[in-house]
């Protein structure tokens, strides 16, 4: 009823080429910036915030940059933990080489590195297609892995092989290390992940992300189009690995504080593959609905057998996780397999036409 | 040849043509295209032998022949997409014997398919937007931030793009998925995303194949109207022999992937080997 | 100079100057390779069939061996045990056709390979709850499977063959044989392969997809259950096993995805590769080199040979 876009009559192309042309989703969306950037910090508790935003929001970013790839280009791929390992660790090489510069440079800049290893393993994706594809991504992923393990210049040869992240200021506010507050950190990776969304929502609305699409679509007729293919996979691999990298770096010094190569391995890799296809592949909304449901259900799970009383120890637990997220998979696959975003998508047209059918 | 259906048509066609990069210096009727000596295989099976045909600027040339004469491997030798064994191609005069899809492209060559070949998973606006990828040149910086000369150079094509969408009285389905277009309107996207791409060489592959009789008759109007107004080169491939003797300027004729005829439509109607070739003859 | 000569010359040295020692690790790749192979065997097996990329053919072998070991644990005879797991995988093959494959069919290839991921974690979640995590060793002896060894005097040194590996190695021709037989003569190898080519064409002529999917998963669960026995033997069964699983993929890559002949030769130049390239020339690279050395390969070879060893080239048609 109140979803109507009538009467909003657009009389210039810039209007009609809007990303969100439809009053009521421009104001749905400053909706949901206000609770994120106001209310959440100030009324969520340390857990809510620690535990489930913040990963929330550095997963959805990690997400967004697989469907870069995947969704919007095409190129499955299951390098994705090891691309935002190459964050982590240039990020964390950079702040100990250059201790005073302000953090947010190498967040950004740890995002190059990933994308210049992601381009150099995007090369075969020129000569190869569809699933070979999966391979020369789990070539980067598991020779990246041992590259974290055997490097240990990459860890400043700690003994422990892990990366610990200094205490770092921004603008005055302890923003990582083992003394920032969880609000501070949750605000600059929430800050980080908007510009970012913006900025891939403009790439993909515009030529580039079109040429994208156009290779993910049909190959042949792109380059027949005049797409070079060789400038259009390799910029979704740069792209796609700077928002993974990014994602990592964030990972590992707004969230974690240390990190392992356990924390790059093949099964995150996995993890933001079905946050991209739960939610929707060649949606970025979708992204953000994946990553908060991949990663909400089981801290949702996990609670269950407490408050409904049962005593069931952990282990059983996650392994109820594990079966309820592989079903629920295949679920999603049989019923929508364009994903959570196409189910909204459906909600919306539903309610635009509401109370009649169409 | 004919007249425009309508006024509105007419005035759209010749904003397209206003802009229209047809200053290539070469005038209608010169040679656009030639075809020298082209030997196409694929292991043992010789899909092209020693054809060499041309095409002239402002003409449409049709290519016809019995299935697997190779026509439509002669098309994919011209885009760039098979390169032949033996030949050159020369397109606006130079001779090339090698060349990606792209580079094609660039060049001004643009073409429709046998089988659709949209992207499935855009709309209308966006695959006829898609055609004009050549045309754009905003880099990354002003990708990321969709403002300033990004969003005007945009907004400058979605205006070319609206002529074509009007030109092809498109309009209705502008936002629309492609995928979920019939089959006869997914043609007619097609020929407005290469149309788009304002090319000086049109390839149309069976623009008409699985159409009834409406949608063949709107086609060829489309066809002609491009090739009047805009003054686009014409290649056809065609089945339906009467929408080939209505638009062809020149018919060249394939069968085994070999030239058996080539003239005007009248005279290649008549040519015994012609004949033979639709009908059989007894070995 | 001294890494040339680390690179090019000492490793050849090094083999010629024990090449015992040489023929000892060439038969611990040829070994690994066989269990690659097997592995890649089950994949091939669906893709051929359905155009299904099975991921979850890992966690099948892991699957399978877990039944074996923990139904012989619940007390259940060895042969009982071996059977019942057998219907098992039976199970799993239709349930799998039934409530998966069946609600997929016209799909994309990549909704199907994300269906078979999501098995993958099903299995995982439910094979751990049921059998619980940690490693468990595999009931060689009282499936009448050899044990012990056997050591060879050779070039003035020993080479020693483990006698389950050879086993292994002759279970595994001898499901290969059997594979190709039941494809090649009967009338449901002759469907399999219509259906492989073309599955609408196979439906019009009156095969039955649904059984025909069914019998190859309970195909590639027999095959997983053996590779699972094999593996089990040499190694624990665990789920570290389904990580390793993951190396049928390059294996695939250079045997091709729709060849039996060339999944057993993919495993076995994996299988050598890797040994080889671990022993003597993985010191140089800080060791641990056997994680990655197959994909490394694959992906070298996909660049030159995209269609693998015994694919078809591949002419693009528009």
């Amino acid at each position: 009823m109140f979803y109507r876009e009538a009467g909003q009559y657009k009389t210039n192309y810039i209007a009609d080429s809007a990303i969100f042309p439809i009053l009521q989703d421009r104001i749905a969306i400053a909706g949901f910036l206000a609770i994120a950037f106001v209310i959440i910090p100030y009324f969520g508790n340390d857990f809510f915030i620690n535990s489930m935003m913040i990963p929330f929001l550095i997963f959805s970013l990690a997400a967004i940059g697989l469907n870069i790839l995947t969704g919007y280009t095409g190129q499955i791929s299951l390098g994705t933990g090891a691309f935002m390992g190459v964050g982590a660790y240039a990020c964390y090489k950079m702040t100990s080489i250059f201790p005073d510069v302000n953090i947010m440079i190498p967040i950004v800049l740890s995002g190059f590195f990933s994308a210049g290893v992601g381009m150099i393993f995007g090369l075969p994706s020129l000569r190869i297609k569809g699933f070979y594809l999966i391979v020369t991504t789990l070539a980067a992923q598991f020779f990246l892995e041992w590259c974290f393990i055997r490097v240990a210049w990459l860890y400043n040869y700690n003994d422990s092989g892990a990366i610990e992240v200094p205490q770092r200021e921004l603008l005055g506010w302890i923003v990582t290390g083992a003394s920032a507050t969880p609000t501070t950190r949750y605000l600059v990776v929430l800050s980080v992940v908007v510009a970012m969304t913006w900025v891939a929502s403009n790439i993909i609305h515009g030529r580039i992300g079109r040429s994208w699409m156009m290779i993910r679509d049909m190959d042949i007729a792109a380059e027949l189009m005049g797409v070079r293919p060789l400038f259009a996979k390799l910029s979704a691999f740069a792209v796609s690995s700077f928002y993974c990298g990014v994602a990592g770096a964030m990972m590992v010094f707004f969230w974690l504080g240390a990190a392992e190569v356990e924390s790059f391995d093949v099964n995150h890799s996995f993890l933001i593959l079905f946050m991209v296809i739960l939610g929707g592949l060649g949606s970025l909304l979708g992204s953000f609905l994946g990553a908060a449901f991949i990663w909400m259900l089981p801290i949702i799970i996990r609670a269950v057998p407490d408050i409904i009383g049962l005593n069931i120890n952990a282990a059983t637990v996650e392994h109820i996780n594990f079966m309820i997220i592989g079903g629920l998979i295949i679920f999603f696959l049989i019923i929508e397999p364009h994903g959570l975003a196409r189910l909204w998508a459906i909600a919306k047209q539903k309610l635009r036409v509401w109370p009649f059918p169409y | 040849m004919n007249t425009p259906v309508s006024g509105k048509v007419f005035e759209v066609a010749n904003g397209l043509h206003a802009r229209s990069a047809n200053d290539d210096g070469i005038a209608d009727g010169d040679e656009l295209l030639v075809a020298d000596n082209v030997s196409l295989s694929f292991g043992g099976v010789k899909a092209i032998q020693n054809i060499g045909f041309d095409i002239l600027k402002g003409e449409i040339r049709a290519i016809i022949g019995p299935n697997g004469a190779g026509k439509t491997s002669m098309l994919n030798v011209i885009n760039g997409f098979y390169h032949p064994q033996e030949g050159t191609i020369t397109f606006k005069g130079e001779k090339r014997s090698k060349i990606r899809p792209y580079m094609a492209a660039s060049q001004g060559i643009s073409r429709t398919f046998q089988n659709v070949a949209l992207f499935n998973g855009m709309t209308t606006l966006d695959n006829i937007m898609a055609g004009r990828t050549l045309k754009m040149h905003r880099n990354f910086f002003w990708q990321m931030f969709r403002h300033g000369p990004a969003l005007n150079e945009e907004i400058e094509h979605r205006r070319a793009v609206e002529e074509i969408i009007d030109f092809l009285e498109i309009e209705a389905i502008r936002k629309t998925p492609v995928g979920q277009l019939p089959y006869g309107l997914q043609k007619r996207v097609e020929l407005g995303r290469a149309l788009a791409a304002e090319p000086t060489l049109l390839l149309l592959d069976e623009p008409m194949a699985g159409m009834n009789l409406e949608e063949k008759e709107d086609m060829s109007r489309f066809i002609l109207d491009v090739n009047s107004q805009l003054g686009t080169t014409i290649a056809l491939i065609e089945h339906d022999m009467g929408v080939v003797m209505d638009l062809a300027d020149r018919v060249v004729v394939l069968d085994y992937g070999k030239k058996i005829a080539d003239g005007l439509p009248t005279e290649v109607q008549k040519d015994q080997n012609v004949i033979d070739a639709y009908l059989g003859v007894p070995h | 100079m001294d890494l040339l000569y680390n690179v090019f010359v000492d490793p050849f040295a090094q083999m010629a100057a024990l090449p015992d020692f040489l023929l000892q690790v060439l038969w611990e790749g040829f070994v690994s390779g066989t269990l690659y192979a097997l592995i890649a065997l089950g994949f091939v097996l669906i893709f051929k069939a359905s155009g299904v990329f099975n991921f979850a053919q890992g966690i099948m072998v892991v699957f399978a061996a877990l039944s074996l070991v923990g139904l012989h644990a619940l007390g259940v005879p060895a042969i009982l045990a071996l059977i019942l797991a057998l219907a098992i995988m039976g199970v799993l093959a239709f349930s799998v056709e039934r409530l998966v494959l069946r609600h997929l069919v016209n799909q994309p290839d990549i909704i199907l390979f994300m269906s078979t991921i999501g098995l993958t974690y099903f299995l995982i979640g439910l094979g751990e709850l049921i059998f619980g995590g940690e490693p468990k060793s595999m009931i060689t002896s009282e499936l009448g499977l050899p044990t012990g060894s056997t050591t060879f005097e050779i070039f003035d040194g020993i080479l020693i063959l483990q006698h389950i590996d050879i086993a292994a190695a002759v279970i595994a021709a001898i499901l290969v044989i059997g594979l190709g037989i039941f494809f090649s003569r009967t009338r449901i190898g002759r469907a399999l392969r219509a259906v492989a080519d073309d599955h609408q064409a196979a439906l019009s002529v009156g095969i039955s997809l649904n059984q025909i999917w069914a019998i190859v998963w309970f195909a590639a669960g027999i095959v997983a259950l053996a590779t699972g026995i094999m593996w089990g033997a040499r190694s624990d069964v665990s789920f570290a096993l389904q990580i390793v699983a993951l190396k049928a993929l390059p294996v695939l890559i250079i045997g091709g995805f729709t060849s039996i002949p060339g999944a057993i030769i993919g495993g076995l130049i994996i299988g050598f590769g890797e040994k080889i390239f671990e022993v003597y020339w993985g010191g140089l690279l800080g060791g641990g080199v056997e994680g990655w050395f197959a994909y490394v390969i694959a992906l070298i070879f996909l660049l030159f040979r995209p269609q693998g060893l015994f694919g078809e080239k591949i002419i693009e048609r528009i």
